[in-house]
Formats: C-alpha cells, structure tokens, sequence
C-alpha cells in the first residue's frame, strides 16, 4: 500500500532551539541536537525520521521559518 | 525509502515564503513575532500583491518586520501607524496598505490613532501582535496585561483597583461602523496559525474588495517579557490570556457574529 513519507531540512544556522517544532509534531520525528550552532542554540533535527509523514505542522508553527517539508509516496 | 530520496525538490510540500528576506529573525526564540511576520508575508505573496503593498512599521518588537519582508515599508512614530496608513491610502488609493503593531503600540500610545482610524473607517488593514506587554523596552505593564499578571512596571502584580482592567481594544473597535472585518487569532499551535492566516488573508481581501477596514488581533507570547521557556508561555497563554481574549472571528462582513 502507498503510504506517505516526509523528511523535514532545517537551516541549523537559523535554528533558535525553541522547541516548538517538537511538541508539534504528532509523529514525536523531532529532537535537539546536543551540538550547538555558532550562535550557541541547540538545533532541531530528525531523531526519528522514520516516522516521518510530511504532514507539515513543524514548518507551518516554526517561529523563525526554518524548516522545509518534502514528502514521497513509498511503496513500503 | 531514504531520507535523501525524499529531500527533493519535486517532493517539497513546504517551505517559507520566498517574501522573506535571507535576514535571520532577530526575536527572541519561540517569539510569535516571527510567526506572525511569516504569515504577513505568506498571505501577500498567495496574492501576488508584494509590488502593490506597503507596510507601515510601529515601534516596539514589531518594527522588524520591516527588515524582513522584502516589499516597501514605512516607519511610524511610536502609536501612529493608523494615522500613517491612513495618508499613505488616501494619496495611493490603489496601493494595499497594512500596519503591523504591538499592544503597547496600538492599545497605549496609539489608542486615539486606532479608534479614529478604525471610526473613519479607512480601508486599510491592521495586524495587531497583542502580547499583554511592551516587550521590547524590558516588560513593562502595558493596557492589555491581565489582572495579577508581574511585569517590571507591576512587580506584585497588576492591581485592578489602582491599573484598571485589560483594555479589550478588538471588541471596542468591533462596534465602529467603519471596521468590516475583526478577529482575534494565535499563532502557538499547527492549527491556530492555519486559522490565522486565514483570518490574515481576509483582513487583505476586505481591502482590495474595498470594503473597510479589516482587523486580526494575534494574541501572543513574549517569552522575555514574561520569563517563561516558549512552551511554558505558551501553554499560560492558553491557560490566561485566551479565557480574557477569546479566539474567533468578531466581525464579519460588516455584521457582528460574536456577542459582545
Ligand atoms: C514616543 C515614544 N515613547 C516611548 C518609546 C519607548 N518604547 C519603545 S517600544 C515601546 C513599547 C512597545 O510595546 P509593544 O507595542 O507592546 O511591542 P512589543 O515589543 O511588545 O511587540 C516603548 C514604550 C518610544 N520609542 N517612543
Ligand atoms: S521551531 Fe524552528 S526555531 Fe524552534 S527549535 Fe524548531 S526548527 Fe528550531
Ligand atoms: S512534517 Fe510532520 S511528521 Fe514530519 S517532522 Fe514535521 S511535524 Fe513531524
Ligand atoms: S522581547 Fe518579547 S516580543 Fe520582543 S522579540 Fe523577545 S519575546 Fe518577542
Ligand atoms: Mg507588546
């Protein structure tokens, strides 16, 4: 069965470490990185992107923009 | 399926608005601000009027925003931003012309430039960023703060007896003849921003249709001013700010259909 499959791109420079991706996400996809960026915020990254669907939500509520969704059909 | 098969152009489904200058936002982290200045400028570029738009800049945090949408923006003095849109629409008739203001802006300093605004009737639209407090100056108390709520102005709270109660602006401007279209809005969660912008695009559209003036309210956080992590101010903004300043449309057409 065709099931849908996201990935999220976050522009780590821009990334404030706010969180509010995180708790957004329905699928639980989103964690903070340990490293920091050169401005000394923890990013956002994809710590489960398996789960992944593209639904959008954490782009949609990112304060700063800084997240890009991309979703795929799977065969999978 | 790998990552790096997804991350595709053709498979892209989101991505900010290409409105947006490459400037990276200098709010606060988890500041609605940024969300909001999104949104503004999502909604121009869905209706292909970014030659066609100025905006008006007031002062506080919300300034910004002219650094950070690529159309053409003027400044206002401190409160005057309606009063700025309006000359601007009278000698540019055809221009969108949209003000962009704080709670200290708007509901403060500049509670005579609304009303008046809003009581002509100018057909302009206002985005209203109310965060219960003046952010940028360090979190003083502002109109809009709630009843207990501490700000540097108002360290043990504030007092109804002596500060009075919250200032509802968006319901008292609701009344005026002039105003076509007002609703209150946030921007914390997937679904409200979805709503707002909604509510963005039919403040624009009021103005183009020339109907009057249209009016969105965001009520927001400023995690600065209020010492909170984002997700806690935004979780005691749901808990406070939005029992006193309920979500929803007030005004729609020209017709109230919110009981006051
Ligand atoms: C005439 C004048 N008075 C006072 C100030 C100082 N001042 C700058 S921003 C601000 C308050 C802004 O608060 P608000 O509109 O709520 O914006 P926020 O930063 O919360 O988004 C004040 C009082 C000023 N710049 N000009
Ligand atoms: S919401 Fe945006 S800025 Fe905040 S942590 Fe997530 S990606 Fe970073
Ligand atoms: S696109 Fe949806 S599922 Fe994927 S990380 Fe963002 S919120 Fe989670
Ligand atoms: S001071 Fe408050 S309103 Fe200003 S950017 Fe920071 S959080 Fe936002
Ligand atoms: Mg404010």
């Amino acid at each position: 069965m065709a099931k849908a499959r996201g990935a999220i791109e976050v522009d780590i420079e821009k990334c404030k470490g706010c969180e509010l991706c995180i708790g957004s996400c329905p699928f639980h996809v989103i964690s903070l990185e340990q490293h920091v960026n050169s401005k000394g915020y923890h990013y956002a990254y994809m710590g489960n992107p398996e789960a992944c669907t593209g639904c959008t939500n954490c782009a949609v509520v990112c304060p700063d923009g800084v997240i890009t969704v991309f979703r795929a059909k799977s065969e999978v | 399926m790998e990552v790096k098969e997804i991350i595709r152009q053709e498979n892209m489904v989101y991505q900010r608005s290409s409105l947006l200058t490459s400037k990276p936002f200098s709010y606060c982290p988890g500041c609605g601000h940024g969300t909001s200045n999104r949104l503004v400028a999502e909604v121009i570029e869905e209706l292909g009027i970014q030659n066609d738009t100025i905006g008006v800049a007031p002062v506080g945090c919300s300034v910004l925003i002219y650094d950070f949408i690529d159309i053409d923006f003027s400044q206002a003095p401190h409160g005057r931003a309606p009063a700025v849109a309006t000359g601007i629409k009278r000698v540019l008739p055809e221009k969108v012309v949209f003000t962009y203001q704080g709670d200290g802006d708007l509901a403060a300093i500049g509670t005579s430039e609304t009303i008046h605004a809003c009581n002509r009737g100018e057909n302009i639209t206002i985005i209203f960023v109310n965060n219960g407090i003046y952010g940028m100056t360090g979190g003083q108390m502002a109109p809009t703060t709630l009843p207990g709520m501490k700000t540097s102005t108002s360290p043990y709270g504030r007092e109804v007896a002596t500060m009075g109660t919250p200032l509802k602006i968006t319901e008292m401007i609701a009344h005026l003849d002039g105003v076509n279209f007002v609703s209150r809005q946030a921007v914390h969660t997937p679904a409200a921003v979805r709503k707002a912008k909604k509510a963005i695009r039919a403040a624009f559209e009021c103005q183009i249709n020339k109907k009057g003036l249209g009016f969105v309210e965001i009520v927001s956080n400023c995690n600065s001013g209020w010492k909170m992590t984002p997700v806690k101010a935004n979780q005691w903004m749901e808990e406070n700010m939005f029992p006193f300043y309920p979500l929803g449309d007030i005004k729609v057409d020209g017709k109230l259909v919110k009981t006051l």
